[in-house]
């Protein structure tokens, strides 16, 4: 199980996995769960683009994750922030259905992306994931006080001279580079569940932002190698673990939010 | 003329089968899309929308691993899915949202097994492909009864509770004070919601589904904010933007580069976001959401 080509599988799902909880903890505080949908789901056009002209398919991915990132956020400027990240998550997939036709082969790789293919991650593949993990985390550390200020208190953020706007551009930016480091190792469907899962339980048992943070991660973290491990001896998709592990951590955490308040009720003060 | 009509009209559009039933199914599809799509936009549920199709279609998937119509595995699915949303839904929109994205992940997982034991069990890789981008001009003949019937429930219940819907959607403290029971108009809704994703993306495939439902209600509130008269906009553009999409893939079926016609769904999605973006440059203030 930790021999020869699973090693890269750990290394990329531990990789996949701190980035996923951290970008994640402002995913589920910012309320953008369906742009961690749309965003990963509709970069599928640019892996079918790169695989008509023949490019790496992570420059298609970042292209249109980035692409779909700022059509998101300029649609979303005035107007309905869920049509806007709808109607691009439509478009994008639009245009994936229209280069899937262009192709002469059947590729079955690009439905592979939907899933991920965790344990057929190359030694190659790992290096270019590794760098644009390191240039996720960093761009968190540096916008970490804005976004926080702006998730939380949108008013004080202004008042501070914090744009909205930019500040959503910036996020929205950070899920597009998390896309496109993440979905040829994981796939859309399992980058999402890492994403939503993981932070919202860690939310529940902490309100204090560096905790909650590093209680994402760790949730991943355990989700991802638990997935790897029970995929391995069941032979069982990894997707299904991650996605029942992730929804199993979120109800464990409303469970004991409600276990505390109740308790809370009873206590006299 | 004749020659300019033949150009923009392949012969042979009208009275082939396959595309007369397309547009029956279509047309039925995008008008039940575009009413229950109104409220949808109105609530801000279109993530909700967006995932029960992709949850619907675990079901489909399922639903050829036991060997039943994948319709009714899609139905079944979209519902219990809407149902458990509803369950661990908090009232907030964004914790409403966070629901829809805990139990869309739970549905990717099993949408993984159920496509990995079919595809293991008897090969049927085409599944997914036909489930995602749908098949509008290899739709069954048999599928168009099940098809009304559907979007006849689904309409019925839009109807039945339409003023209480409404006003709870635009102001629910209004419609609570009103004695308006929320929480259930919600349910009754995401069933309505269900049922209608589930149809629409079982005939044409689960980006269409999202298509239709959001984009052609969110143009009509772009140009009027009056509920009935922006279901009839929502409803003409739905049906304009599913059959110029079926003529222009008809249209298409000797276009460069393979002359194997371009897909249907990007012609639909490409017209609906035009129309979005030309309401929303044309939209007369005041109108705007």
């Amino acid at each position: 199980m930790f021999s020869g080509f699973m090693v890269n599988a750990w290394l990329a799902a531990t990789m996949v996995a701190i980035v996923g909880g951290a970008v994640g903890f402002f995913v589920v505080l910012r309320g953008s769960a369906f742009v961690a949908h749309a965003v990963p789901n509709g970069s599928f056009a640019g892996a079918a683009a790169a695989n008509l002209v023949g490019v790496n398919p992570i420059v298609g991915l970042g292209v249109f994750s980035l692409g779909g990132a700022l059509g998101i956020g300029l649609l979303g400027r005035r107007g309905r922030h869920d049509v806007a990240t709808a109607l691009t998550l439509v478009f994008m997939l639009g245009l994936g259905a229209l280069f899937l036709s262009f192709s002469i082969e059947y590729a079955p790789e690009i439905f592979s992306l939907l899933f991920g293919e965790v344990l057929g991650i190359s030694s190659t593949e790992l290096a270019p994931t590794a760098g644009l993990a390191l240039v996720c985390l960093a761009a968190l550390v540096v916008l970490y006080r804005p976004l926080l200020l702006s998730s939380v208190l949108p008013d004080t953020g202004e008042a501070r001279g914090i744009s909205p706007f930019r500040t959503e551009l910036c996020f929205l930016t950070i899920v597009a580079l998390a896309t496109a480091m993440t979905v040829p190792v994981v796939g859309t469907a399992l980058i999402f569940s890492l994403m939503i899962g993981p932070p919202a339980a860690a939310r529940a048992f902490t309100a204090r932002p560096h905790v909650a943070i590093a209680l994402s991660i760790a949730i991943a973290l355990i989700t991802v190698w638990a997935a790897i491990a029970l995929s391995y001896q069941t032979n069982w998709p990894v997707g299904f673990f991650v996605g029942t592990i992730g929804a199993l951590a979120y109800t464990c955490g409303r469970a004991w939010t409600s276990i505390r308040r109740r308790r809370r009720n009873r206590a006299p003060r | 003329m004749h020659q300019v009509l033949r150009a923009i009209v392949e012969p042979g559009f009208f009275s082939s089968s396959p595309v007369q039933l397309a547009a029956a199914v279509g047309g039925v599809v995008a008008l039940v899309a575009a009413a229950v799509g109104l409220f949808t936009v109105l609530r801000g549920q279109a993530f909700a929308g967006e995932a029960l199709g992709d949850i619907g279609a675990a079901g489909g998937s399922s639903a050829y691993l036991i060997g039943i119509a994948p319709l009714w595995g899609f139905v079944g699915i979209a519902v219990a899915a809407a149902g458990v949303m509803e369950m661990i839904g908090i009232q907030r929109a964004r914790g409403r949202d966070l629901a829809t994205g805990i139990v869309l992940g739970a549905g990717f997982g099993l949408a993984a097994l159920f496509l990995y034991l079919g595809t293991t069990f008897d090969n049927t890789t085409g599944a997914t492909v036909t489930i995602l981008f749908g098949s509008i001009f290899a739709l069954d003949r048999a599928i168009l009864p099940a098809a009304l019937v559907l979007g006849a429930l689904a309409l019925a219940i839009i109807i039945a509770c339409y003023r209480p819907l409404l006003l709870s959607s635009v102001s629910p403290d209004l419609a609570a004070a009103r004695g308006v029971r929320i929480r259930w108009i919600g349910s009754l809704y995401l069933i309505a919601l269900a049922v209608a994703v589930a149809l629409s993306a079982v005939t044409i495939g689960a980006i269409l589904s999202t298509a239709l439902l959001i984009g052609p209600a969110a143009t009509a509130l772009q140009l009027t904010s009056r509920p009935g008269r922006a279901i009839a906009v929502a409803g003409l553009t739905g049906l304009g933007a599913m059959w110029l999409g079926l003529l222009l893939a008809y249209d298409s079926y000797d276009w460069p580069p393979l002359h194997h016609g371009w897909p249907v769904s990007f012609f639909v999605v490409t017209l609906v976001l035009i129309a979005y973006l030309a309401a929303r440059v044309l939209a007369p203030r005041g109108a705007r959401r």
